[in-house]
């Protein structure tokens, strides 16, 4: 299929639609309002169904019911609209339900601003509900790339039952780049026997539910999630590295971000300093053991941290490196976007002092 | 030799946890009851609320999903949405609908949404001690209004039934009890009309079932149904707000 040009929001309900999902609950916030209003009119010509709900904590509890249900379904926000949705967040988790749930950030705390932010990492990777729980956490750079996650979340999502989010900045919803709807690979998957169909002849009633009033239950309930996020970190890490090989300095960026920071590569090189990137592509679960080999380096003197945040995924980089190698961290938050200059300089800052 | 009274095949065999003297056992019979008569039982999934009832799904033999706090109707409308020739309904309490649950029920009836909502008004947050309800009545104790409901402070109860029965696609909405054996057949009859309505795909269908709570009201069972009556009724009338001329 040939490339066409696509804006970010409208191709990741697309690539939603090509997986396989029909069913959409949402409410109108910017930056993300594409997904919804490309829903609103797509959904119906295959047969499936979008509702505007009142409000983000009725949206997702709407999801929680269609996804106990058995059906493939999405919702989409923004900051302030997915900390509403935290409350069935958690119990999605806790219930065990597949989803996924675009999260195109902007700027906080509070009403924060509408530009592109970094600064819902520890939300989208901690848990931000309450309680123990992950989700699966897909941050792409691109919008192919996004388009490619998109479809393949609702397979991780069904495989592990649990919610997976899509992890964007503004950029990625509101830019417009060339794409293509490449068929991804489908998974193998379990029936959903455990859905809420009604009956239907079966003899046990199926009930979807996350409390364990026996604390016993409950723990038990806890490890067997968390038994669950083992193979997932076993399995499901998706990580690009770049130019790594003899870095003096290696960055980590994820999503937009990761572009710029190659353009401040490039700058660096043409200086004659060679510095590599990771890119975490799965948020969580986190590529712990790329950083930590990269820490291991001999020619690594240092990591840069760089986000659109007053410094989050810095956090999961130090304990990656665990004390191997001094982390840094540079970041632009409500709405700023670092330059290649200001990056370029703070990594020559760094390698000066390390000398 | 005549059987006179069977368990309905809409519960479980679990022993239910309510308090003595508690109505939800019956309302739960008549709600199973229905469903069964209906023949709705293998293709009905209920939702369970956060408070006294939020087990409710071990004692339905139907599928059942538990909802958070209030959000019961927007998880019903979720499942509708998926399976439409399924029997869906929500049981929710006064503090899960008429409190932190507004929204969702209002808008469920806002958009004819087909599906049933028992409503079980006790008066009181039964599950978690005794405190004010928004239905609880003026005067009335509570854990957290230990003078009684003062108006001034704490604003008149909240009358659901009235209020949505202004949403032109909340097509079906009664007020019934459960305090005598004549009203019980009544709130049986109500809650069967319910579901019918539902099934022909008319709207929004709503049954607001009076009932005691004898533990945080602190009277004996049978104080509590004369309370019920003496106290509840007169605020809440015993009444049928509106019926589609499709089942009438």
């Amino acid at each position: 299929m040939a490339k066409e040009l696509w804006k970010g929001n409208e191709a990741i309900a697309e690539a939603a639609i090509k997986a396989g999902c029909r069913f959409f609950f949402g409410y109108p916030i910017t930056p993300q309002n594409e997904i919804p209003e490309y829903m609103s009119l797509r959904l119906p010509q295959v047969g499936g169904c979008f509702l505007q709900a009142e409000s983000e904590v009725a949206a997702i509890n709407m999801v929680y019911g269609a996804a106990g249900a058995g059906a493939r379904v999405m919702t989409s926000s923004s900051s302030p609209g997915i900390s509403l949705k935290q409350e069935g967040i958690t119990y999605i988790a806790g219930a065990e339900l597949p989803c996924v749930i675009v999260n195109i950030v902007r700027g906080g705390p509070g009403l924060g601003g509408i530009q592109p932010a970094q600064s819902d990492y520890f939300q989208a990777t901690k848990g931000g509900g309450h309680g123990d729980y992950h989700l699966v956490v897909l941050a792409p750079d691109s919008i192919q790339e996004a388009v490619d996650l998109v479809q393949e979340a609702f397979d991780i999502a069904d495989q592990y039952r649990n919610p997976v989010m899509i992890l964007g900045d503004g950029m990625i919803g509101q830019m417009m780049e060339p794409v293509e709807f490449r068929e991804v690979k489908k998974r193998e998957l379990p029936e959903k026997t455990w859905a809420t169909t009604g009956l239907r002849g079966r003899k046990e009633h199926n009930i979807i539910n996350s409390l364990f009033i026996d604390p016993a239950a409950c723990e038990r309930h806890n490890i067997k999630i968390f038994e669950k996020y083992a193979e997932i970190e076993k399995n499901e890490v998706k990580v690009e590295e770049y130019n790594i090989e003899g870095a003096e300095i290696v960055f980590a960026a994820y999503g937009t971000v990761a572009r710029i920071v190659k353009n401040a590569i490039k700058a660096l090189e043409k200086e004659g300093i060679k510095a590599g990137l990771i890119r975490p592509i799965t948020l969580w679960p986190f590529p712990k053991a790329n950083f930590f080999k990269a820490a291991e380096m001999p020619s690594v003197k240092a990591f840069l941290s760089v986000e659109m945040s007053m410094g989050q995924m810095v956090e999961d980089v130090e304990l990656s490196v665990k004390g191997k190698k001094p982390v840094h961290f540079y970041g632009r938050t409500g709405g700023m976007v670092p330059t290649p200059k200001a990056i370029v300089e703070e990594a020559k800052k760094i390698l000066g002092g390390a000398k | 030799m005549a059987v006179v009274f069977e368990k309905t095949k809409g519960l479980t065999d679990k022993p239910t946890h309510y308090c003595p003297g508690c109505t939800h056992g019956i309302i739960h019979r008549l709600v199973a009851e229905s469903l069964e008569e209906l023949g709705l039982l293998d293709k009905a999934v209920g939702v369970a609320p956060v408070g006294c009832a939020v087990f409710a799904y071990d004692y339905f033999a139907c599928d059942m999903q538990e909802a958070a706090h209030g959000r019961a109707p927007a998880c019903a409308t979720g499942i509708k949405r998926v399976h439409p020739d399924s029997a869906v309904f929500t049981y929710q309490g006064d503090g899960d609908l008429a409190s932190i649950g507004t929204a969702e029920i209002v808008h469920a009836a806002m958009r004819g949404e087909k599906i049933t909502t028992i409503f079980v008004n006790n008066a009181i947050y039964g599950m978690t001690g005794g405190q004010m309800a928004p239905t609880t009545l003026v005067g009335q104790k509570a854990t957290t209004a230990p003078l009684g409901r003062d108006a001034d402070h704490a604003g008149m109860p909240i009358r659901m039934s009235e209020m949505l029965a202004t949403i032109p696609k909340a097509v079906f909405i009664e007020r019934v009890s459960v305090h005598d054996v004549p009203n019980i057949i009544k709130a049986k009859k109500a809650i069967k009309k319910a579901f019918e309505v539902q099934m022909k795909g008319l709207g929004f269908s709503m049954v607001e079932v009076l009932s005691s709570c004898p533990t945080n009201w602190g009277k004996t069972p049978v104080e509590a149904l004369k309370w019920l009556k003496e106290n509840m009724i007169p605020y809440y009338p015993i009444q049928n707000f509106r019926t589609p001329e499709e089942v009438k």
